[in-house]
This record gives structure tokens, sequence and C-alpha cells, in this order.
């Protein structure tokens, strides 16, 4: 094991983020995303389910086939979504009904699988355990900042709390309807990207076409 | 009938699959370079979408909901927490079967499609079909026209993705913003054109 286990933690939030890199997990996460306490209450979920059913699977690792390993991967995270859910609807019923069949959702959500089967299954449970906190943590730290901007800018509040009081109830600011549509999901995350790969050079895709460059000589 | 059209169009157009609800993102950017492999993914789709959807409204009807066991004895038990983890199961065995009947039945379209089929169990777009039939209530024809049409929005909206695509790769892009970045914002741009399908009622 090269890695330390803060690196494990930490790696995932920006060098080598589920979602901005790795493009994993992007399915769920778009539409919860128009309110922030929502969406903390997706990444808290999500979070969970990946640290656990990784530390689980990787308990077992020794003993699943490999011929029937997707189907026991899919039913140890299928039975933690599950717990997820009922906790949902017995203690926020307002949350769980805002986030429909998102919650259902987490059990595709490639984030889960993807740590599943490319760390738990050849790792250590305690190591699972932590390498899925991170990837959930970076796959929350993209829900959290789309999440600010879009309620910040759409309906001028965070966490339900106004900050910039609209022209409706009185105030100054007119709020942007379009962030609270889902196309302006997809701009933020592109934009998200972007800032992220001018920051990180390294992490910027090779053109497939290179665009040839007159004068100069 | 005419309510059974207008909910096709509605998930066709207006609820898009892919770029109203985000289902399917994954293999949406990654699997949408080309225009010919966009296509038999999207019609793989399409037909374990129309499958899978009646089938779990079946289950669903006969199995889990209260008072369905009415018939083996059981009135009141009610196994809807059971939901995921069926529906799931009945998703990944479908898959598993279709891809057995293709590579005997239909050599050449196995050879088309069999790449993409595993894929499909971990496709959000086929769980998230069966998640909205069950909260939206439709009955078994509903959830057939259901299926059906909400696989065909995503398959063409992923079509008309990998079109816009291929015409892209020639285009000088921003270095941060090349490859996934401008495929997110491609998306944004193709939802809200598909938006204006909203005001379409039959």
């Amino acid at each position: 094991m090269s890695q330390t286990r803060k690196e494990m933690l930490v790696d995932p939030l920006v060098d080598n983020n589920p979602i901005t890199l790795q493009v994993l997990g992007i399915c769920s996460a778009l539409a919860v995303t128009s309110s922030l306490q929502v969406a903390f209450v997706m990444s808290i979920a999500v979070t969970l389910v990946t640290a656990f059913s990784s530390m689980f699977i990787s308990m077992l690792r020794n003993h699943i086939p490999s011929s029937i390993r997707i189907i026991v991967q899919m039913v140890i995270i299928a039975s933690l979504v599950i717990l997820v859910d009922q906790v949902l609807k017995a203690y926020a019923f307002e949350i769980s009904k805002t986030l429909s069949v998102f919650v259902g959702l987490i059990i595709t959500n490639c984030i889960v699988m993807g740590r599943a089967e490319a760390f738990a299954m050849k790792n250590p449970p305690v190591a699972s355990f932590i390498d899925g906190i991170g990837n959930g943590l970076g796959y929350g730290l993209i829900l959290m900042m789309v999440g600010v901007i879009r309620e910040l800018f759409g309906s001028g509040s965070l966490f339900g709390v106004t900050v910039f009081e609209t022209v409706n109830n009185g105030g100054w600011y007119v709020p942007n309807g379009l962030l609270l549509l889902p196309p302006s999901a997809f701009f933020i995350i592109g934009l998200i990207i972007w800032a992220f790969r001018t920051w990180k050079p390294d992490q910027v895709e090779e053109r497939e076409y290179k665009i040839q460059v007159v004068g100069d000589h | 009938m005419e309510a059974l059209i207008s909910l096709a169009v509605k998930a066709i157009f207006v609820e898009n699959l892919a770029l109203s609800f985000f289902l399917g993102m994954c293999t949406f950017i990654a699997v949408s370079k080309k225009i010919s492999t966009a296509i038999g993914l999207g019609i793989s789709v399409m037909i374990v979408q129309a499958i899978t959807v009646p089938a779990n409204n079946l289950i669903l009807t006969y199995l889990l909901a209260p008072g369905a066991l009415g018939w083996a004895g059981f009135p009141e038990v009610d196994l809807t927490f059971l939901g995921l983890i069926s529906y799931i199961g009945v998703i990944a065995a479908l898959v598993q079967i279709l891809e057995m009947v293709l590579d005997k039945y239909f050599p050449p379209l196995y050879n088309a499609l069999g790449v993409f089929l595993p894929l499909i169990t971990v496709n959000c777009a086929i769980l998230g079909g069966s998640l909205f039939m069950v909260e939206r209530d439709y009955n078994f024809a509903e959830s057939v026209t259901y299926g059906l049409s909400s696989g065909f929005g995503w398959a063409l909206a992923i079509t008309a993705m990998a079109g816009v695509r291929e015409k892209l790769k020639y285009s000088d892009i921003p270095e941060g913003l090349q490859g996934l970045g401008i495929t997110f914002i491609t998306a944004g741009l193709m939802a809200l054109a598909f938006m204006s399908f909203s005001g379409v009622k039959l």
C-alpha cells in the first residue's frame, strides 16, 4: 500500500475527483442540486453508501467468485440503499419526497460500483472504507458547489435562508430562473471542470485533432 | 388511447430521461463519440427499457404492493420496501437473458450490441424508468408505453449528442474545456432545446 490513509481521503477531492476526472456518478447527481439542502442530504447518503458498501465488499472479497461478483455487489449496495431510503422516509419525509427516485438511483450510481470494482475488490476493509468516504466527499464537494451556485443565484437563498432579498418579496435581487432548470446544471458542471483543469493543467485531455498554426515562422 | 399517445410524447420529448432527469449520464457522455455506436447503445437501451418497465410493473402489482399477495393467502403483507432490490434483480436477470437469447438466435445483432448489454444493467435510465413507473402509479398499458417511449427518447438524445460531437472534435476549444467540459456544455444546450417541447400538448 503506497498511499497513506490521508492521501486516500484527500486525493479524490480535487486531484482524482470522481465527477470531474473519472466521469462517474453524474447520473443521479445533477437533478438534486437545485436546492442546497437536498444536495447536502444526497451527498451524505452517497458517502455513507459508498463507504459501507466498499467495506462490506472488501470483507467478502476473498469469498466472492468472480463470475457472480457484479450481482453480489449489487445486492450489498441495494440493501444499503434500501436502508438509507427507509431512514429518510422515516425522519426526513419532505426531503425524501423531493429526492424521489434519486435515492433509489444511488444503486446504479457509478461511483459506488466503480469503487467497489476498482478498489474494494483488491484492498482490505479499513482502506476501502476510507477510500469510499474520500470518493463520496469528492462527489459531495462538486454537488455542494453546484448547489450553492444554483440556489444562491436561482432563488436568492442558501439552505432555504434568504441571502439576497428577491424582487417578489420587495427586495432588490431579480432571481435567475434558468438556474433552477435542468440545463443550468450542465453548464455549471462544464464550467467547474474548466476551472479545475485550468488550476491543474495535467488533467487536460489530449486533442483528437490539432489545429495547424499558420504563420509565425 | 389518446392518453397513451400523450404519455409517449411527454416521455420522449418533454421529460426526456437523459436531458431533463440526467439519467444514464455516465454512458451518455462516455459512449457518444461516434454515431454508429451511439445508435447501437440507444437501440439496446430501448429494447431493455421496453421489457423491464412492464416486467417490474407486473412484479409490483402481483407481488410487492400492499395486499398484492392476497392470492397466496397473505392479504395484509406489504413488501414495497423490497422494491429497489427486486427491480435491480429483474433488470440484471433480463439483461443476462436478453444477451443469451440474442447470442443464440440473432448472432449479427448480438455482435453489434454485445458490448453494450452488460453496461445497461448499471445504466440509471433503466432503473430510473422503473422507479418513475412506480412513483407515478402507471398501469400495465401505460408502463408498456412509457418503457418504449422513454427508451426511444434516450436513444434520440444520445444519437443527436454523438452527431454534435462528431463535428465538434474539429473545432478550436480552449484547453481546459477540451473533452469532458465542452461535452457538458453541449448537453446543456441540447437540454435547453428539448425544453422548448414543454408547451406541446396532445
